[in-house]
Order: structure tokens, then C-alpha cells, then sequence
């Protein structure tokens, strides 16, 4: 038992190798991508046209469909660069640093969406654009972490030197980003409901107060594993395309070595 | 280590060691506030503690990018890190001389400044407590930012990117401190939860602060 | 206490620089380190002294007991030449600085600003530094820069006198000293680039 974990590590840690990583990428990539596009398609459509209105929002609430997946991708996306940051302090694996850096933007597009989206559904529910709402506020704070974050990648020349501080820069961020977010809640209590998707209420029917009927919730799910799909697919592409740029300066790097 | 901390204190009093400047900084702000929203005491009694703690952590701030950079310049970063200190004991003398330079002067100016902007009288003793407990964490922050920046040509704005966010916890919890001292509500929360991030920052970031400054110094 | 390098690589910028280098240095010696520019002599200073890792190899005994000098002396311009050795002093845990300001001949120049130096003077505190370390094998970087004909003498009689009393040094320098130290050139180590295609080849 214990040997067969210790081997199945062992095949995980073979993707930290350049090569085979973009070898098995480019084999598993097609797939993701069309079922990330089945996937959303189907969900966006079923929501939108084949679910009825919200008794109280009316058809605002369909930007649900938009608005928590993207919302949900954009703190995983950070969760997804605090492993790859940890595995690249520990392992050293190019690879994994890379992947960190390569998901960043994608973080950065998620969290824009999420705050837009909210921003369109806050409009006629509230009565503003924009509101100082912990949960508003905690992914203001969240975009910051990232502006931070790939600003650092930028500034760097030495690719090593730049994994390293960006990967210390995401542990402690992690940390205070988590603060944040406690600071928040206590500073302003706020208008936003509750994360009601995954509640047990929402699930059973009980709570009937703020849940998300499964009505809505059967689209909603099927948006989320879109935007689960998406973001792999998305990861996986643009860790190539480092892995690629890295091979191109470590080349030219060589060229001006040997001349 | 005391004679790190004499030297640093030293350079930043002698002439060009930019003490003061983080002070003229903060009263300046201050000064300017009035001026933007208007002079009626009621609006600036009301906006006082927040305006007071945001002008300390922007003074704070202004000064980071000496932080290390000077030793860095002429070496002396390459220098101590080959002495027998460790060079987390470095980072932390360097966050101790930033504080007692920049953070502790602030301070001191605060409820000066506070009567300035018609701060209610139960207000200023939670002000300098509040900024007390908070400009420690924020020196000790602003070291782990200089260190990631260190070798960097223009490092200063990207240091303020990436030091704004994790002062995040500390402005608001400082911040509410003052804020509801000047208005008699109970500090009792904030004023822990402020004292716990000051704690937690000193005894952990220097960790985090030496080993990114280990990493730029190779 | 002998240091001892045994197949060193070294990188600069993740890309290796020398390769294979292995050599030792007993107390009382001298050894000279030549080699062309950007061959990574700066480079392999770094790492002996800690600043940086190794990629491969060994280095036995350098532990505390190197006090290297760069390019740049980490002078205070503010501080008085004795407020700038008295403050290494103490971070070294020696406190004596007397006879380091005999030996580079700063005894007239104590109370003067370090920033109103010539650039000589300033090198010569800055050797002055090696000395208050009490660390007994010194790594020097190009060390007679900016010198004249007198103080580069009284900097090899420094390192004399230290070699005297058992220390030792590794002096990256292109001029000659005097002393009568071996010579390491470092040319023949430098590192053949790795063929591409093997695990990391593609990052280097």
C-alpha cells in the first residue's frame, strides 16, 4: 500500500520534468478544452433560458451563472499558485514556478470578472455599483495580492531569483490575505449574502431563506466544472508557453555563452 | 547587533539621513486634509482617526525605500551577511531602526496633528496607543518588501504595490481602534487583534524578510 | 584552518561559470587568482565566502572564517573613518581597531568623513576592514584598485604580516604584488555549456 503511494508520487513528480509535461499537456489539452466549452455553453444557455426568474431579484439573478464561478476560480487560482509556489520552494521544480507564474493573469481575469459581474448584479439589487462589502472588498484586496504578484514576476531579470521572491511573496500574501479577510468581515458587516451555493440548506431544501434552489443550482454546477475545466485548460497552455519562452532564453543565453 | 542599531541610528540623524522626512511627510497630509473636504469641525472630527492612521502608514511607507537600499548600494548588505550575525537578526535591527526613526517620531507627532483636525478629546489616547501597537507591524512589514525590492533599479513603486496589501489588516484594525476610542465606543477587539498582528509580524516576517534578502544577495 | 575546494561549479545567473575547480589553501599562503574578465573570479569569491550556493562540489573550512571584500567597501559616507571600523569591529566581536588604522596609515585621517575621502583613502579603509574581522583567511576582490605605488605596498605588507600569523588569502588582483603567493588561473575551469536535451537542458 505504502509502496503504491510512494510510486504514484513518484509518476507525479515525472511532470515536473519539462518535457514530459508538455508532452502529456498537449495530449490532454483538446480535452479540456471542449469540455470546458460543453460544459459552459450548456450550463450559460440552461441558466439563461431554461430556468425561471427569481421571485425577488427577477432576471438579474442569471449573472449568477457568471458571477460565482468566476468568483470561485479566482480563490482557487491563488490556492492553485500557494501549492505550485510551495512545491517549487521545496522541490525546485521549473516547472511548478512556472505554472504559479503562468496562472496568475488568469487569477487577475477572474477576479476582474468577478468584480464586475458583481458590480452589474449589485446595480439593481442594491442600488450601487460598488459598495465597501466585506466580500467586495476581501476581492479588491485579492486583486492587489495579484498586481503585486506578477508586477514582481515582471521586475525580475534572473528567472530563479524571480521564482523565489514571487513564491515567498505568495506564501506570506497567503497569510495576510487570510487577515484581510477576517479584518474585513470584523470592519464592515455588509450587504452581500452569504456563500449559499454549497450550504447544506441549499442542498436539502430546509433553508429556505437564502439558499439556491436546485432549480438554479443544476446549471450553476454545471458553469462551475466549466470554469474548473477552463482554468486547467487555460494553466496547462500557458505553463507551455513559459516552458517554451524559458527554452528560448536559455538558448540565446547558450548562443552568447559560446560566442 | 546594538552596534548596527547605533549605526543606523546614527546615519539616519546625521545631515542627508532623511530623519524628519517621513514626519514633514505626515504633517503635511494632514495639513492638506482640511483644505480637500472643507473646514467644519463636525466632518473632520468624524474623519480624524482614520485620516491620522492613513497618513502615518503613507509616511511609513515614503521611507521604505532607504530601508535597505543604502546598504545595499555600497555593499555593506554583502558584507554583513558574511559577519557572524545572523541575517535575521539584521532585518529585524533594521526594522527596530526604521521604527525608532520613522515609526516612533510619528507617534509622538500624531496627537499634535490630531488637534489639527478637531480630534474629540477621548480620541487621542487611543490614537497613540493605537499607532503604538501598529507602527511596529509596519516597519517590520515595510523590511520584508525592502528585502523583496532590494535589487531592484526602480524598486520603490513596485515596493509600495507590493507592501499596501499586506498592510491591509493592521490599517484596519488600527484605524477602528481610533476611531471608535474617539467616539467612547469599546476598543477591547481591535486593540487585541491589532496587538496579535504586531506579535505575529515581529516573531515570523523577519524569517521570510531573510530569506528573500538571501535570495537577492546571490 | 585550511580551506579545502574539491570539484566546485559555480553559476552566475543559473548559467554555470567554472566547473571541476578544486584547490586548498593552508594557512600561510597566498594564493593569486588571474583569469580574464567575466571568467567568474567575482563569482567564485561569492561563494566561498557564502553568499551564494554552489551548483556542485564541496567547500570544507569556510565556515566564520572568511572576511571577503568586494568591489564596493560599504563605507558610510557620514560616519568618521573610526565610527566605520569601530562599527565593524563590533559586529565582528574584535573591537580593536587600532592596529588596522596603523596599517593602512589612516591614523591622520580618523576624524574625517568617509565620503570626503580620496578614492584611495577610501580603499585603504575599506582593506583597513579585513583586518578589524579577525577571520583568518581573507577573500579580496580586486583589492589594488584605485591605489598608488605606496599603498599597494603597504597592502601587501598587510597581507604579509597576516600571512605571518597564519592566515590566509585569496587575492583576485591582475597586477603583481609582490608576494610570493601560487598562482590559480582559472581559465582552463571554465564551464563547457551542457549538451541540450537532458532533463533541465532546456532551462539551463
Amino acid at each position: 500500500m505504502a509502496m503504491s503511494i510512494a510510486a504514484k508520487a513518484n509518476a507525479l513528480w515525472e511532470y515536473a520534468n519539462p518535457r514530459k509535461f508538455l508532452a502529456t499537456s498537449e495530449r490532454v489539452l483538446p480535452f479540456f478544452w471542449i469540455t470546458s466549452a460543453v460544459c459552459i455553453v450548456v450550463g450559460l444557455v440552461w441558466g439563461f433560458f431554461f430556468t425561471p426568474d427569481d421571485f425577488r431579484q427577477g432576471s438579474t439573478v442569471k449573472i449568477i451563472y457568471l458571477h460565482v464561478p468566476s468568483a470561485l476560480m479566482a480563490i482557487n487560482c491563488w490556492l492553485m499558485m500557494l501549492v505550485t509556489s510551495l512545491v517549487w520552494l521545496v522541490r525546485r521544480h521549473h516547472v511548478s514556478a512556472l505554472a504559479a507564474r503562468a496562472a496568475a493573469p488568469i487569477g487577475i481575469v477572474m477576479t476582474l470578472i468577478a468584480l464586475a459581474t458583481g458590480a452589474i448584479w449589485g446595480q439593481p439589487m442594491w442600488g450601487t455599483w460598488w459598495a465597501w462589502d466585506p466580500r467586495l472588498t476581501s476581492f479588491l484586496i485579492l486583486f492587489l495580492f495579484y498586481l503585486g504578484y506578477v508586477a514582481l514576476w515582471e521586475a525580475i531579470e534572473d528567472p530563479d531569483t524571480a521564482a523565489d521572491l514571487t513564491s515567498v511573496l505568495c506564501l506570506v500574501g497567503s497569510v495576510f490575505a487570510f487577515l484581510s479577510r477576517y479584518a474585513v468581515n470584523f470592519w464592515n458587516q455588509g450587504l452581500h449574502q452569504g456563500a449559499s451555493v454549497m450550504r447544506a440548506g441549499a442542498v436539502t431544501g430546509t433553508d429556505t431563506e437564502e439558499k439556491v434552489s436546485n432549480v438554479f443550482f443544476y446549471p450553476l454546477l454545471t458553469c462551475i466544472i466549466g470554469f474548473v475545466l477552463l482554468f486547467i485548460a487555460l494553466v496547462l497552455y500557458r505553463t507551455g508557453t513559459e516552458i517554451r519562452a524559458r527554452r528560448v532564453k536559455a538558448l540565446l543565453a547558450r548562443e552568447r555563452l559560446g560566442a | 547587533m546594538i552596534a548596527l542599531l547605533l549605526r543606523d541610528l546614527k546615519l539616519a540623524f546625521r545631515a542627508g539621513g532623511g530623519f524628519g522626512l517621513g514626519l514633514a511627510f505626515f504633517l503635511i497630509v494632514t495639513v492638506l486634509v482640511p483644505f480637500a473636504v472643507g473646514p467644519q469641525s463636525s466632518l473632520l472630527s468624524t474623519i480624524a482617526p482614520g485620516i491620522l492612521w492613513l497618513g502615518a502608514l503613507l509616511a511609513c511607507l515614503l521611507s521604505l525605500d532607504r530601508l535597505l537600499a543604502l546598504d545595499w548600494e555600497d555593499g555593506s548588505l554583502d558584507l554583513l551577511a558574511t559577519a557572524p550575525l545572523p541575517l535575521e537578526a539584521v532585518v529585524s535591527i533594521k526594522a527596530l531602526a526604521h521604527w525608532i526613526t520613522t515609526g516612533l517620531p510619528l507617534v509622538l507627532a500624531a496627537p499634535f496633528l490630531g488637534v489639527l483636525l478637531n480630534l474629540p478629546a477621548p480620541g487621542f489616547f487611543w490614537l497613540v496607543i493605537s499607532l503604538l501597537l501598529g507602527t511596529p507591524a509596519m516597519s517590520v512589514i515595510g523590511t520584508f518588501g525592502a528585502a523583496l525590492t532590494v535589487g531592484l533599479k526602480r524598486g520603490g513603486l513596485l515596493l509600495s504595490l507590493l507592501v499596501l496589501p499586506l498592510y491591509v489588516p493592521t490599517l484596519i484594525f488600527g484605524a477602528e481602534v481610533a476611531r471608535r476610542g474617539a467616539v467612547g465606543m469599546e476598543t477591547q477587539t481591535p486593540l487585541l487583534m491589532l496587538a496579535g498582528i504586531t506579535m505575529a509580524t515581529i516573531a515570523l516576517l523577519p524569517f521570510a524578510s531573510a530569506a528573500v534578502l538571501r535570495i537577492n544577495l546571490r | 584552518m585550511t580551506l579545502s575546494v574539491s570539484d566546485l561549479t559555480i553559476t552566475r545567473g543559473g548559467v554555470p561559470v567554472l566547473e571541476g575547480l578544486s584547490f586548498k589553501l593552508t594557512p600561510g599562503q597566498a594564493l593569486i587568482l588571474r583569469g580574464p574578465n567575466g571568467i567568474g573570479k567575482t563569482t567564485l569569491l561569492r561563494t566561498l565566502a557564502g553568499l551564494q550556493p554552489a551548483l556542485a562540489g564541496q567547500i570544507e573550512g569556510a565556515e566564520d572564517q572568511i572576511a571577503y571584500a568586494s568591489h564596493s567597501d560599504g563605507l558610510k559616507p557620514t560616519l568618521t573613518v573610526v565610527e566605520n571600523l569601530a562599527f565593524w569591529a563590533s559586529v565582528f566581536g574584535t573591537h580593536d581597531i587600532q592596529p588596522a588604522l596603523d596599517a593602512f596609515a589612516l591614523n591622520d585621517l580618523s576624524d574625517r568623513h568617509a565620503g570626503n575621502l580620496s578614492a584611495g583613502q577610501k580603499r585603504r579603509l575599506g582593506l583597513a576592514r579585513m583586518l578589524v574581522t579577525g577571520r583568518p583567511i581573507w577573500m579580496l576582490d580586486e583589492p589594488t584598485v584605485s591605489l598608488d605605488k605606496n599603498a599597494v605596498q603597504m597592502f601587501a605588507d598587510a597581507v604579509r604580516s597576516h600571512l605571518g600569523q597564519g592566515g590566509s588569502a585569496l587575492i583576485a588582483t591582475h597586477i603583481d604584488l609582490g608576494l610570493d603567493g601560487e598562482v590559480l588561473d582559472v581559465g582552463p575551469y571554465k564551464a563547457k555549456p551542457q549538451p541540450i536535451g537532458d532533463f533541465d537542458g532546456g532551462f539551463l
